[in-house]
């Protein structure tokens, strides 16, 4: 397996080491907020174990996907905030 | 979508330390086993990252006998559904997996119960074992102030991790107090590990300021949380920070055994003595039959393997030791137990149900968790519950409502069940609803 | 409620709510026990789809009728009860179904409703979702959805006569009495000048032998996916297989509801008591779905419920006295469509109970025209 995976957080390139989860690399990339509620509030992980789904962002075009299990992979578009 | 057929003589669900030691001694005296976890790693939240590079020898003995017992791993695999005895529907990143057993041991481990306050909806609160794992997974705390809170005494291990990751933390408050802590310390004694662990610990935490009877009344700030309020129930006092890590104490991760029809008590599984459920076949451990901790769940993950290899004898000879710890987590219940001012944290404004943003006086409004669900939305969002329905069972004594699958949400098309090749169907008159 | 209530009705689902609000706008005082909570029973598990319909000259009659009357209820509903005029799109795979949209097309033209017939293109431009190669559809621009549980508790406590009706959940009823009252399962007799029998698929409970049968329904919800259809679409396609029909039957059903959540069914059994889901039912809804949307397989579902339709033999509701008693009356048996037409329930109901001239002719509803026994179902 490679040492650095290559992905892109709301376009911005990055790089981090294998085994980083989405939700890790979305805060290496500063974002703080995940998602917006249904009455638009800023939410970001809370149980970090796949219970809660506030961890949720747009992985490659496919929305409501848990950033908290799922492991960073090359080429990977990250979109936080929908 | 791709879908897979695997059948087993045993299946073990959740592979934390429980489903481990059952995974492992049933597969190490033949039979076919397989683990499933919905993570990509083995060793549960509690041992997360561990079967990477382990810092906890008794994780990493556990990781390599599972790995050397022939059981097979079947990793980010969510068990969602059980159409029929004997099976298993499981939904992985790639594909539906169809999974049949004869014999079913559930490990499913416990969340972390979350009390609405607030403020606890701001980027930034995170659980204490839930930030602990997601550290383990790259987040990064290097210099970040990190107040830890609420019950249990996973707030002591988290950070103390936490440290060790470079995090600053300004205070860890307990919300027992003082005195029933140092009851409960005093009894320690009777369990030599985690003697040992809190000794460790406390050596390591020098420095760290520790304080027993303080509870959060807020946390504040603007996209992120900036501020904690902090209250020892005559005065409160505000600590600056970046994180908030809190918790209290764990809820255990019911809805796949009632899903199958396993009786509960007082919230937990009823087992007999040899970890079995009401339903034939189908074993639990861990945390689902009492929160006891890793110790608890390694013993009685062994009981529950050998027994269901039909190995009862080999099973017995953990009895007294499982009693044992099943002394030390009813010890632990009474020491951690939750004070009632933490009923009056939510304000009439704040969410209590996150997914679906419903604060606490549209839900007090209701008689029940599913009167709540229907006219207010409350639990009808993506977590199905888990958070909210744990919180109102504490705030109002709500059981949780009827569970149906899917007991996590699947793609649609995971949901299809029948052979590949669909009968023929027949469509309606009326078809409207 | 100090003095005993003018009516007394059981149910309080969409169909006892509206029967229960007319009342109390005519000046009734009204009791609404229920064993559950407001509109968790076949509320709880329909779709909430207000939908003109044509089976029958009856049955257009009454949806027609209850449609007008939901638009003009539209105004005042609160936010919970998600009312989007996003109208109904038959959908039709090819061209005998499309020969079925002209005629329905004409049908309803005929009587004033607004349609428009779309050709292959239009429907692709108007709902991308649906896989190419449909030969068109009939988009019948008025119909709408709401939330149904939140749409009856808004009808009993949200209008102007609210404090003329007292909801009482939790209270299992035992009996109906002949003299208008009711007794309840602790033995309490609740007395009331009349006493309406709203429980829909547990109304035979109540009056033995009456055909109403239960038939149940699945339904699958999504997460949110904003956009992904714009109207409740709907298959023709059950006329070419009419001659498959079995038992138990599923057809194409989407709605897109106001949360962004699209609602999926549907399915109809009889002989099917429990709400558990039955898991080759839903296999069958959800791949005759996937036939008309083949991106709905990738949406996130994030729940799957189940409840009971109550059926009669000829697919018309039971409005009006029974053949029991006077004083016992009956609003039930609406089948697939009681979210539609409660509002028009509620209104024959008390035209009837009032003496008043019935909005619309009352005679294809009542339930005399089924006889007292248990009439065989079709």
């Amino acid at each position: 397996m490679p040492e650095r995976i290559e992905l892109s957080v709301n376009g911005r390139a990055l790089s981090v080491p294998w085994g980083t989860t989405v939700a890790a690399a979305v805060a290496l990339a500063g974002e703080t907020r995940f998602r917006r509620s249904v009455h638009g509030d800023a939410r970001g992980p809370l149980c970090g174990m796949g219970i809660c789904f506030e961890c949720r962002v747009t992985i490659n075009g496919e929305p409501h996907a848990r950033s908290c299990l799922i492991l960073c992979a090359d080429g990977m578009e990250v979109r936080t905030d929908e | 979508m791709n879908s897979a057929r695997l059948s087993f003589d045993l299946v073990v669900v959740g592979a934390g330390p429980g489903g481990l030691a059952a995974a492992s001694v049933a597969a190490e005296r033949g039979g076919s086993v397989a683990l499933l976890d919905n993570s990509p790693w083995l060793g549960g939240q509690i041992w997360r990252g561990e079967q990477a590079r382990s810092a906890v020898p008794l994780a990493r003995q556990w990781i390599e006998r599972f790995l050397a017992s022939g059981a097979r791993a079947v990793m980010q695999a969510s068990v969602f559904a059980s159409p029929d005895r004997g099976v298993l529907l499981a939904e992985t990143p790639a594909a539906r997996l169809t999974v049949r057993f004869k014999k079913l041991i559930l490990a499913t481990g416990a969340r972390e119960l979350f009390l609405p306050f607030p403020g606890w909806t701001l980027p930034g609160v995170v659980g204490p074992g839930g930030l602990q794992a997601m550290v383990k997974a790259g987040w990064p705390v290097a210099g970040r102030r990190v107040v830890v809170a609420g019950s249990g005494p996973l707030l002591v291990a988290v950070a103390d991790g936490l440290r060790r990751y470079g995090a600053r933390i300004p205070l860890i408050a307990e919300q027992a107090p003082q005195l029933r802590l140092a009851r409960f310390a005093a009894g320690l004694w009777r369990y030599p590990d985690k003697l040992a662990q809190a000794v460790a610990m406390k050596a390591r935490l020098l420095g760290i300021p520790y304080r027993a009877g303080v509870w959060l009344r807020r946390a504040e700030g603007g996209e992120r949380v900036e501020r904690v309020v902090l209250t020892d129930g005559r005065r409160s006092w505000t600590v600056e920070c970046d994180l908030l890590a809190c918790g209290w104490n764990l809820v255990p991760n019911t809805e796949l055994p009632r899903l199958l029809g396993c009786a509960l008590a007082s919230g937990f599984v009823r087992v007999d003595e040899f970890q079995r459920s009401s339903v034939e076949g189908v074993f639990c451990v861990g945390e689902l039959t009492g929160i006891a901790g890793a110790d608890a769940a390694l013993v009685q993950g062994q009981i529950a393997g050998l027994a269901a290899v039909g190995e009862t004898e080999a099973a017995r000879e953990w009895f007294a030791e499982r009693s044992r710890w099943h002394r030390f987590g009813a010890a632990l219940t009474r020491a951690f137990a939750l004070r009632p001012e933490l009923r009056q944290l939510a304000k009439r404004e704040t969410v209590v149900c996150r997914c679906e943003d419903v604060s606490r006086e549209a839900v007090e409004r209701c008689r029940d968790a599913r009167e709540a669900k229907l006219h207010t939305r409350c639990g009808m969002g993506p977590c199905q519950g888990r958070i909210c329905g744990a919180a109102t069972q504490f705030l109002f004594g709500w059981e949780s409502d009827s569970i149906r699958p899917p007991v996590f949400p699947v793609r649609m098309e995971s949901l299809l069940t029948a052979s590949e090749h669909p009968k023929p169907v027949s469509n309606l008159s009326d078809p409207t609803s | 409620m100090s003095a005993a209530p003018d009516i007394v009705i059981v149910g309080a689902g969409i169909v006892g709510a509206a029967c229960a609000r007319e009342c109390a706008r005519a000046g009734l005082r009204v009791l609404v026990l229920d064993r559950g909570p407001v509109g968790g029973g076949t509320t709880a598990a329909g779709m909430g789809h207000i939908v003109v319909m044509d089976d029958s000259p009856a049955q257009f009659a009454l949806t027609a009728f209850s449609r007008r009357l939901w638009q003009e209820l539209a105004p005042e509903l609160p936010a919970a009860v998600e009312y989007d005029p996003c109208g109904t799109l038959w959908v039709a795979a090819d061209e005998p179904e499309m020969a079925e949209v002209h005629r329905k097309a004409a049908f309803y033209r005929e009587r004033g409703v607004r349609v428009e017939v779309l050709e292959g293109d239009d429907v692709a431009a108007a709902e991308p979702a649906l896989r190419p190669g449909m030969a068109g559809g009939l988009r019948v621009v008025d119909d709408a959805v709401v939330y149904p549980p939140a749409a009856a508790q808004h009808l009993l406590e949200s209008q102007e006569n609210a404090r003329r009706i007292e909801v009482r959940p939790g209270v299992t009823v035992a009996a109906l009495n002949e003299d208008g009252g009711v007794t309840l399962a602790d033995g309490t007799r609740v007395s009331a000048g009349v006493a309406v029998n709203a429980a829909g698929p547990w109304s035979p409970l109540l009056a033995p032998g009456l055909p109403v049968r239960k038939r149940k329904g699945h339904l699958v919800i999504t997460d949110r996916h904003p956009g992904f259809v714009h109207h409740q679409i709907v298959e023709l396609g059950y006329l070419k297989s009419a001659h498959a029909v079995t038992a138990d039957s599923v057809a194409f059903n989407i709605q897109p509801r106001k949360t962004g959540q699209m609602l999926i069914g549907s399915s109809r059994q009889f002989g099917a008591e429990g709400t558990e889901i039955n898991a080759e039912i839903l296999d069958r809804m959800l791949r005759r779905a996937f036939e008309y949307l083949p991106g709905l397989g990738r949406l996130s579902a994030i729940r799957a419920w189940a409840g009971h339709r109550a059926a009669t033999p000829d697919k018309l509701p039971l409005i009006g006295p029974s053949l029991a008693s006077d004083r016992i009356w009956l609003a039930t048996g609406h089948e697939g469509l009681g979210i539609t037409t409660s509002l028009a329930t509620g209104r024959l109901l008390a035209d009837q109970v009032l003496g008043r001239a019935p909005a619309i002719p009352v005679e294809p509803y009542l339930p005399a025209r089924l006889g007292k026994g248990d009439t065989p179902h079709a």
